[in-house]
């Protein structure tokens, strides 16, 4: 396996949402990151986004969903490591 | 993808996945901590901190054909999402649709104006 050298903050994008005319609010937070609404609609373009990860084989990197984009695609949400379902 | 950080996914597949699974699971493990994409995802619970058992298939355009939200007490059936993904690949390719309870080589429907109120002829639940 290469290196996994990483430090312990390393943060990711998070969700990448579509550039809106009003992207900076007042308080200079964009919008994209005062997002609390689900946006995720079957039938949609789904929201793209890249989050740190850990891959068997490969160790630690950033994955894009979009990383994935022509492929079929699943994406599962679970509470948490080590939980017993 | 969970709140967990991509070390703690680490151990887990080193400590106990991989002893359920020959090699562990093989694809990425995501850390969604913050849960800042569970919330678009509709599947972070603030309360708990965590994100909720939620799936989502999405199709070679990027669309999400499907998706299926749970609590956590209860899992997945991967069997369903196996013949899910399976049903949307066959209606992408023929443009037929797949009725209820469709199961992979059984009959699908041709919708159009000759179907209506014929689908009792070609589809015996």
């Amino acid at each position: 396996m290469p290196d996994q050298k990483d430090g312990c903050v390393k943060p990711a994008r998070g969700p990448i949402l579509p550039k809106t005319d009003s992207a900076v609010s007042e308080s200079g937070i964009t919008k994209s990151q005062e997002v609390d609404l689900m946006l995720a609609r079957v039938g949609k373009e789904a929201i793209d986004f890249e989050a740190t990860a850990f891959v068997e084989g490969v160790g630690f990197k950033p994955v894009k969903l979009s990383d994935y984009k022509g492929k079929w695609i699943v994406l599962c949400f679970y509470p948490g490591d080590f939980t017993f379902v | 993808m969970s709140t967990d950080s991509r070390f703690v996914h680490k151990i887990w597949q080193e400590q106990e996945l991989s002893r359920m699974l020959d090699g562990g699971v093989p694809f990425p493990m995501l850390s969604d901590g913050g849960g800042r994409i569970g919330t678009i995802y509709g599947v972070y619970d603030e309360d708990a901190g965590v994100d909720i058992r939620g799936r989502f298939i999405i199709d070679p355009d990027f669309v999400i054909r499907a998706m299926e939200v749970l609590t956590p007490e209860v899992g997945r059936n991967p069997q369903e999402l196996i013949r899910q993904i399976k049903a949307f690949q066959l209606v992408r390719e023929t443009g037929d649709v797949t009725p209820s309870g469709w199961q992979p080589g059984e009959v699908t429907l041709t919708p159009g104006a000759a179907l209506v109120g014929k689908v009792w002829e070609v589809w015996k639940p």
